[in-house]
Formats: structure tokens, sequence, C-alpha cells
């Protein structure tokens, strides 16, 4: 493969980022106006919400089973095994809950955004779309950014709750640690501040899973192979982003509640 | 959605014999590659133009201008007498919705079936669902495929898909339709099939229509030939008439080399478009 000039290569960075700017303004904008594809809206939000369900759940019941885990080596020798609910709780709900659910529900639809939307492009439908008079902004990237947002912040809640689960079964069954007391430090140790930050990231993982995927799918080129490349790229760029987003997001909250 | 024309507009612009396509110096590239070099042609309401040359000249690139799908990098295109270039996106799309489109691979939506595909536009149209059930039978058995109205893209052969992508684009009745290679890849019988749908379409519903080929073949059919309502078969013109509404225009690496009749051309004394039709 050629190697680009240091010119041509900003220059297509900067494209880059033009082109994706403009087509998340314009994903954001088409909320806004008619015509909205209410059906596809909730189509997309059973596929990415009901179907990224199992695996967050696994992966939010585990993360918490071996925060336990981990958690209560570390506590025991300070002798604050008690507190093992309140390091699993802050920790799910503040970074892993979110960040996980992100990268997971990333690996599945951000993947499938772009294989999609590829193959379509690849394929000539997304052309065909239109010229039969439908903008495929308005029709395929609006109700999965709608979709993302919405169900990333609910997956996110119920991954949180899976992690605590799965921490309370380790602490109990194989910490024999008192269940009441396990949750009642998870409830005491989470603040207000803790629950914001947690329920805001998912909002913008999201955002960048529905329209990073979208974009790699709508630029398109080269038929199958194309398809596979705008795949990884996309998959590579979100999850990402997603940890960089988390980073600032959390700069921010600090800033904001101190914590 | 923006209005394109009103209808009364329309059908005014098409008396005052306003052409439905107008390409005027258009010109196209692609990184370093110039595809188009100044096109200019018309096409006239009730004609077919046949759009011969070889592989890769821009024909495709052409009928996508047509639709404002591409932009010309110079010069203008004018549907019904309105530039393209002064649309914005909602009055294309609104524009769009007087133009039919069949694609070079058909292009279906495979995820849904043949009866949703070419009801897509009626649907977009928000058209009662009775009146899209009855127009999208009608356009089936236009392209006599009526039977495969509940089959997905994938399960039909390739001569079916091109069939289903020419009710897609009839269905709304549109003022011009573009055919991009409507016989590529088929073989020769199943492209005189879509030959006589194109033919059928002309002469029984009168719609102007630009169509790219490669076969010489299909585009002498479409000139020698005409549909016969009575017998509902593709036949020869008597005495070995020419349709006086197929016009042709040919494109050779990137420019017009011709744009005149059927006589015009056989008789041309070009030699290099002499040696084309050889």
């Amino acid at each position: 493969m050629p190697l680009a000039s240091p010119e041509a290569l900003a220059k297509k960075i900067v494209s880059s980022v033009q082109e994706y700017s403009l087509l998340s303004a314009r994903a954001v904008a088409d909320l806004f106006s008619t015509p909205r594809y209410i059906a596809d809206t909730y189509t997309q939000m059973d596929s990415i919400g009901f179907g990224s369900l199992p695996i967050v759940i696994l992966t939010g019941f585990f993360t918490g089973c071996v925060l336990a885990l981990q958690a209560a080596v570390t506590l025991k020798e300070f002798g604050a095994v008690n507190m093992t609910g309140r390091l699993v709780s802050l920790s799910m709900v503040k970074e892993l809950g979110p960040v996980l659910t992100g990268l997971m529900v990333s690996g599945r639809n951000t993947s499938g955004m772009a294989s999609e939307l590829g193959s379509m492009k690849v394929s000539e439908q997304i052309d065909a779309m239109r010229a039969l008079g439908t903008d495929p902004v308005r029709k395929l990237v609006a109700p999965r950014l709608v979709a993302s947002v919405v169900m990333l912040f609910f997956l996110t809640i119920i991954a949180d709750a899976c992690g605590m689960a799965g921490g309370a079964a380790v602490s109990v069954i194989l910490l024999r640690l008192n269940a009441g007391a396990f949750l009642h430090s998870s409830y005491m140790a989470l603040q207000y501040g803790d629950i914001v930050e947690g329920l805001v990231k998912p909002l913008f993982s999201g955002f960048i899973i529905a329209t990073v995927g979208c974009y790699y799918g709508l630029k398109t080129t080269g038929g199958t192979r194309g398809v596979g490349q705008s795949t990884t790229q996309a998959v590579v760029v979100s999850s990402v982003f997603i940890i960089l987003v988390d980073f600032l997001v959390t700069q921010l909250m600090i800033g904001i509640f101190g914590r | 959605m923006a209005e394109f024309l009103s209808e009364a507009t329309i059908k005014e612009r098409l008396d005052a014999g306003v052409p439905i396509v107008e390409f005027d110096h258009v010109s196209m590239r692609f990184d370093a590659n110039e595809v188009l070099r100044s096109v200019s042609f018309k096409v006239a309401h009730g004609e077919t133009r046949v759009i011969l040359g070889p592989a890769g000249v821009g024909k495709s690139v052409l009928m996508k201008l047509a639709n404002g799908l591409l932009m010309p990098d110079s010069g203008e295109v004018r549907v019904l007498g309105r530039s393209l270039n002064e649309m914005n996106e909602s009055e294309m799309f609104a524009m769009r919705a007087h133009v039919g489109m069949v694609f070079q691979e058909s292009a279906l939506f495979d995820s849904i079936n043949v009866e949703d595909n070419v009801a897509y536009r009626l649907e977009e149209e928000h058209v009662p669902p009775a009146e899209i059930h009855a127009r999208v039978v009608e356009a089936l058995q236009f392209v006599e495929l009526e039977k495969a109205i509940a089959k997905f893209p994938p399960e039909l052969s390739g001569g079916m898909r091109r069939r289903v992508s020419i009710a897609r684009a009839i269905v709304s009745r549109p003022q011009l339709i573009l055919y991009d290679s409507p016989t590529g890849g088929l073989d020769p019988i199943t492209s005189t099939t879509i030959i006589e749908l194109v033919v059928k379409q002309r002469d029984v519903s009168h719609t102007t229509s630009l169509l790219i080929t490669h076969r010489l073949q299909d585009a002498f059919t479409l000139a020698t030939h005409h549909f016969d309502q009575q017998t509902g078969h593709m036949e020869p013109i008597p005495d070995g008439g020419i349709d006086p509404g197929t016009k042709f225009l040919v494109i050779n690496e990137g420019r017009v080399v011709f744009d005149g009749t059927t006589q015009e051309l056989v008789r041309s004394d070009d030699p290099w478009l002499k040696a084309y039709l050889s």
C-alpha cells in the first residue's frame, strides 16, 4: 500500500471529521422535523435494546462478581471486608456499568449498523432510497440515533443492577458476608452526583454508537471487502470514542459534583 | 416536504414544449478522472432516449446526474425546466417523486418483500393502504410478476429482480423513467423480455425515458418495434418502420459523439461511430 503524503492524510482526516459532524448534525436536526420514522425507531429499539439484553446482563453480573472478589482480597487486609458493597456499587454505577455497557453494545450494534448500511450502500440501495424520494439520514440514521441513546440509558441501569446483584451473590455465597449489610453499604455509598454521572455517560455512548456506525456504513465503498473494512473501523473508532468521552465526562462531573 | 412544481405548472410546461430533461454543458470529474466533458442534450416529452457508448464512459453518472443523485462540477441539469443546482435537498426529494429509476443491479431492498419494495414510494407518500395494494398489483401485472408479490428479492432470479425494479419505478406514474442498463448481465431471452416491458411502457403509458444499454440489438429493437395492445406482445413496426419517438445519444470518452434519430445514426459517416455500430 503506498504511503499517503502528510498533506493528503491531513486533508482526509479533516474531511472525515467534517463529514461525520455534518451527518451527526443532520441526524439530530431531522428529529425536530417531519417526516419521522416512528416504526423504524421502535424496530431499532427492539434490535439494539432487547437484542443486547443478554450480553449486558451477563457482562454486568460477572463484572460485579469479579469486583466483589477482587475488592474483598484487598479490603480484608484492612479489616474492611464489609465495605465490599460500597466499592462494588460505586464502581459499577459511576464507571464500569456505563463503560462496559457502551463497549458491549458498541461491539454488537456499531458493527451491525456499519455492515447493514455498508451493504445497502455498495448494492445501490441507498441511492435507490434517495431516488424514491426518501432521505437516508432521516430514514436510517435518525431512528438508530434515538434508539441507541434511549436504550443505552436503560441498558446501563440494568447492567448496574446486575453488577450489584453479582457482587451481592459473591459476597453472600463465597465471602460469607451479610446480604443486608452488603446492600445497605451499597445504597449508602451512592450520592446524587454518582447517579447523574452514571446516567449521563450512556447518553454520549449511545450517540457515538449510532453516529459512528452509520457514518462508516454510509461512506462504504469497494464491495464486500469495503463492508468488512467499514465494520472493523466503526467498532474500533466507536470503542475509542466511548472511552475518551467517558474520561471527559468524568472530569466534567468531578468538576460539577466534586467527586 | 417542499413542492418541486405544482401539477398545473408541470402540465403548462409540458404543453409549452419544455424538455423533460436538459443537460447544459455538464462536466463531472472524480479526482483526476474527467468523466463527462461539457455534455449537452435535451429530452422532449414522450421521447425515449437510448444512451449508447463503451463501458466506463460516464453513462451511469449521466443517469445519476439526471436524478440529482450526483451534482455536476460545472454546467446545469434541468428537469421540467427547473435547474437542479437551484434546488435544496427537500425540493430535490420532491422532484424525484416525478422520476422513476431502474438501477443497474436492480437495487431492491433485500430485507422487505416484493410488495413492500414496489409500494415503497406510495407508502412514503401516505397513499391509503387499499390503494397502495391495488396499484402494486397493477404494476406487478404490468411486468407479469404478480405471483411473486410475497417473495423476497434474494429468492428472485436476475431477470425477475429487474422486472420488480421496473414495477417499482412505474408504480408512482412518473413523468420520466431512467433505465440504467436494465438488460446488463442478463441472458438474451430475458433481455428481450425486459426490452419488451420498456417498449410496453413507452407505447402504453407514453412515459418519457432515458435508457442506457450496452447491447446494440436492444437499442435497435426499441427503435424498430412497438407494443401491440391487441396481441399483448411486442412486434416489429410494419414495413420496416421506425419509432419516431426513439432517439439516440452516443457518448465516448465523456463527450457526446452523436445526438439524433435512428436514421441519422445508421447513416452517420463518423468513422468511430461506424466502427462502434459494426
